[in-house]
């Protein structure tokens, strides 16, 4: 049977910035503690023009663009997100639409927090296993939202990154993936309301980590292998701090992760998260590397993947979009003020 | 084809004039221009009407045969006809009586140009006088109708070397001129500081660069040439009238610094009237932003494309210049009733070649010329009148 | 709610690809796509084709706009630009993603995909293009 894998992939950082400190200094509290303690300098912030459907556009064009495929050859497009434009209306559509996908396509909008990216890699996995789709298009992506004043307002950001997953001209294959998923309610968002609400120290040990920890060793047992065997180790990185403790606790090294640790410079980009980390992994990969990714999304469940790049790698063009490194250094910063026009804090009619 | 000459005129006060409605302004004009005529109403063959937005600024559409009802001419049931070109309404519909006359088919007809601005908030005025750009290409994806100016003036600047000085300058002159005409909207002075000084509105272009929001009305009475002494001792003939059009967006113009609709339609002018530019002693030209009056000046052919900005500077249109332009003021210091425009420029023109002109009097002018422009310039009025 | 969508819909493809068209007769490229060629008039008819456009473009003239309308209102001051593409159409459109002061007549531009405007808060969002630096 012929591996299934990564086909390409491409990422979108929106430009805008605000530091920790700024936003730390409006509310009085003392920004260089905030940011240590959180182990983020800085996060992104849409402009008014970019929202989850614009980033995944571009994240999706930037994937097309690396590779040769014929965008009417994907059969499948899931876009997970916790900041869809409509609640009713699918992101999934309009970048179909926008790509040149439609109409031969079967569409679904993803939820499930911060993982719901890599659910959508695992549907489309199995549908071209299945031999149900020759490629398919899944994206992570948010302009993830924040109470002011709140502990998340330092973290939550804006980002996103598409997967193209097919059998053909594979870049990396995708050995195998599996999940850890329980209902526990460490974070949530009620209908109808702005913002999200959470369990404070609840959102540890019994969310993020316990899910984190059993969905990565499980999948190692499953593979039969050990942390040494990976050459990258990518987590869903909320802040800069969980990832980089649970990677202690399961046997990885900083070096392992630092690739595919972005949040300290753009906050926690939510359902882009632990995908942008992967995409920015793949952009400095060679054949060989061994890749274990684990994701978190709040409610609660990780999905787990065993990835190993091919030497297809060497045929994608990544010079065709810009890197990760690339959008993080491209950069300005906003104040508060503007901040809060942007993410629409004031009330406006 | 049959001379065509203007025997009355009618002009409102231009401003913000809350106590007059659209049906009064345009009644108080058409009257005025009816009484200087000498024709009385069973004498008018036609009414041609310009006004771009009469639905959106008053909610009422069907203004031709409004207007005829509020000028008194329902029981005689006159043909009304209203004529829609953007800001070129009241130009185009100069133009259509002219060719209901010139064709034979009417002797006499009244035209009207009339604008009701005020009965809207300022910001649906203008969001409806963007419906003169393209609205799919241009409006939709955020561009204003003073952007669209900007980018000309931008263009203008980049390639032919004028500055924000030269266009101010334009602004300037036209307040002088407006402080000398009692109907203007402006009747004060501006310097070229106040205006580089005033809010931006789209760069390059201050609030003091652009016309402002206006009601008022204007109107003429056509008459057949060779019957205009029968009711009038001061006859002025249309000698010139031209008329063209260009893509409705800026961006697709053959040049971005050039109207050629303005080219066109003044050289149809000028070849009926077996003239050129250099025979005009006085013109009412668009300046419904400064950039206009800078591009019409070289467009019309007063001066070289490009030396509109030094024309300003050397003084060459002010009221005693070689070439006095908008003597009334402009669209800038009279007001920018859009639909009245038209019409008004012509009113002012008659008025400079009966020699009626007051203050604002151009000495010893015999031929003038009236340019009304529509949208960026998508359609263009030229009108070459001379006294008889 | 204006209820505009159709008007919007129908212009998805060119609002969101660039798609034009191009006369079959002289090869000439139209953004947005026209029914015939205004070249070729008679001899295009039925040989338009479907063409889409690179988004790559140069800035030829532009402004900063200060006075919005009002689904405008918070992106001020903002620039537009008349943008030439390098398959010959001009568009007038939004630039991003850099300093205003930046923005000059022959800077090299490409498209990429924003959310133009929206209906009011109950409405559609319409989406489309902007331009920015060619990095």
């Amino acid at each position: 049977m012929a591996d299934i894998g990564i086909v390409s992939y491409g990422a979108n950082i929106p430009r805008l910035r605000i530091k920790i400190e700024e936003i730390a200094k409006v509310w009085g509290k003392d920004g260089g503690s905030i940011s240590k303690g959180l182990g983020i300098t800085e996060k992104s912030v849409p402009s008014i023009d970019q929202d989850t459907a614009t980033i995944s556009v571009e994240a999706a064009r930037a994937a097309l663009k690396r590779c040769k495929i014929n965008p009417k050859d994907i059969g499948a497009i899931y876009i997970g997100s916790e900041s869809h434009p409509y609640a009713v209306k699918p992101t999934g559509t309009i970048v179909g639409e926008a790509i040149g996908a439609t109409p031969d396509l079967m569409v679904a909008d993803y939820e499930f927090a911060c993982k719901a990216g890599t659910a959508g890699i695992q549907s489309c996995t199995a549908l071209v296993k299945a031999d149900m789709i020759k490629y398919g298009l899944a994206i992570g992506a948010d302009t993830s939202q924040a109470a002011p004043g709140d502990a998340l307002e330092f973290s939550a950001s804006a980002g996103g990154a598409a997967f193209i997953i097919g059998k053909d001209n594979i870049i990396a294959t995708i050995n195998h993936t599996l999940s850890y998923t329980t209902d526990t309610p460490d974070f949530w968002r009620r209908a109808e309301r702005k913002y999200p609400s959470h369990g404070g120290r609840f959102t540890g040990a019994p969310a993020y980590f316990k899910h984190v920890s059993n969905c990565a060793n499980n999948l190692m047992e499953k593979m039969g292998t050990k942390p040494t065997d990976y050459t990258y180790a990518i987590f869903h990185q909320p802040n800069g701090k969980f990832p980089t403790n649970v990677a202690k606790k399961l046997g990885f090294t900083t070096e392992q992760i630092k690739q595919g640790l972005v949040v300290p410079f753009i906050g926690n980009t939510y359902s882009g998260a632990s995908l942008v980390g992967l995409a920015s992994v793949l952009d400095v990969a060679k054949t060989g590397d061994r890749i274990i990714l684990t994701s978190y999304g709040s409610g609660a469940g990780s999905d787990g993947f065993d990835i190993t790049v091919t030497d297809g790698i060497s045929n994608l063009a990544r010079n065709n979009a810009p890197t990760v490194k690339e959008m993080v250094d491209d950069k300005t910063y906003i104040d508060y003020g503007t901040y809060a026009k942007i993410t629409d804090l004031l009330y406006w009619e | 084809m049959r001379d065509v000459a203007v025997i009355g005129v009618g002009l409102t006060e231009f401003g913000e004039l809350w106590d007059k409605s659209f049906r009064h302004l345009i009644a108080e004009a058409g009257s005025k221009a009816i009484l200087d005529s000498g024709i009385s109403g069973s004498d008018i063959d036609a009414m041609y009407i310009g006004s771009m937005s009469s639905g959106r600024f008053i909610g009422q559409e069907h203004v031709g045969a409004l207007v005829a009802d509020a000028s008194g001419f329902s029981n005689l049931h006159i043909p009304s006809t209203r004529v829609e070109g953007a800001c070129a309404s009241g130009g185009l519909a100069v133009r259509e009586g002219y060719l209901s006359i010139a064709s034979g088919l009417n002797d006499v007809v009244v035209v009207g140009g009339i604008e009701k601005m005020n009965d809207v908030a300022g910001a649906t005025a203008t969001e409806t006088l963007v419906t003169a750009a393209d609205q799919e290409w241009e409006a939709f994806f955020g561009a204003t109708f003073p952007g669209i100016y900007a980018l000309i003036a931008t263009r203008h600047m980049h390639e032919h070397g004028t500055t924000r000085e030269q266009l101010a300058q334009v602004a300037v002159k036209n307040h002088a001129n407006g402080a000398l005409n009692p109907h203007a909207q402006y009747r004060r002075e501006i310097t070229v500081k106040q205006v580089l000084n005033s809010t931006m509105v789209a760069y390059p272009l201050s609030i003091l660069d652009c016309s402002p929001v206006t009601d008022g009305a204007a109107s003429i009475v056509l008459c057949a040439a060779e019957k205009a002494k029968k009711f009038t001792d001061k006859p002025v003939k249309i000698i010139g009238s031209g008329q063209a059009s260009d893509s409705l967006a800026l961006h697709g113009r053959r040049d971005i610094c050039t109207l050629d609709a303005t080219v066109h339609a003044s050289k149809m002018a000028y070849n009926q009237a077996k003239l050129t530019a250099k025979d005009i002693d006085v013109a009412e030209v668009h300046d419904c932003f400064t950039i206009g009056e800078i591009c019409a000046i070289e467009d019309l052919g007063f001066v070289e494309k490009g030396e509109g900005g030094k024309a300003i500077e050397n003084k060459i249109t002010t009221l005693d210049g070689k070439i006095p332009v908008n003597t009334s003021g402009g669209l800038k210091a009279k007001g920018h009733p859009v639909g009245a425009t038209g019409v008004a420029q012509v009113v002012e023109i008659i008025q400079q070649l009966r020699g009626d002109a007051d203050k604002r009097q151009v000495k010893n002018a015999r031929i003038g010329l009236a340019h009304n422009i529509g949208g960026s310039g998508a359609t263009c009025t030229v009108h070459v009148l001379e006294a008889m | 709610m204006k209820s505009n969508v159709a008007r919007f819909w129908r212009e998805i493809p060119q609002r969101y690809s660039i798609m034009g068209n191009k006369c079959g007769s002289c090869e000439r490229v139209f953004f947005p796509p026209r029914e015939s060629c205004p070249f070729c008039r008679r001899k295009s008819i039925g040989k338009m084709m479907d063409y889409k456009l690179s988004g790559k473009g140069e800035v030829v003239s532009y402004t900063i706009i200060h006075v919005a309308p009002e689904d405008f209102e918070e992106q001020v001051p903002y620039p537009i630009a008349i943008i030439k593409l390098e398959e010959g159409p001009q568009v007038t459109a939004q630039i991003v993603d850099c300093d205003i002061d930046d923005v000059k007549i022959g800077m090299k531009v490409e498209s990429t995909f924003r959310r133009i405007q929206e209906d009011g808060y109950i409405g559609a969002i319409y989406y489309g293009y902007k331009f920015k630096p060619l990095r």
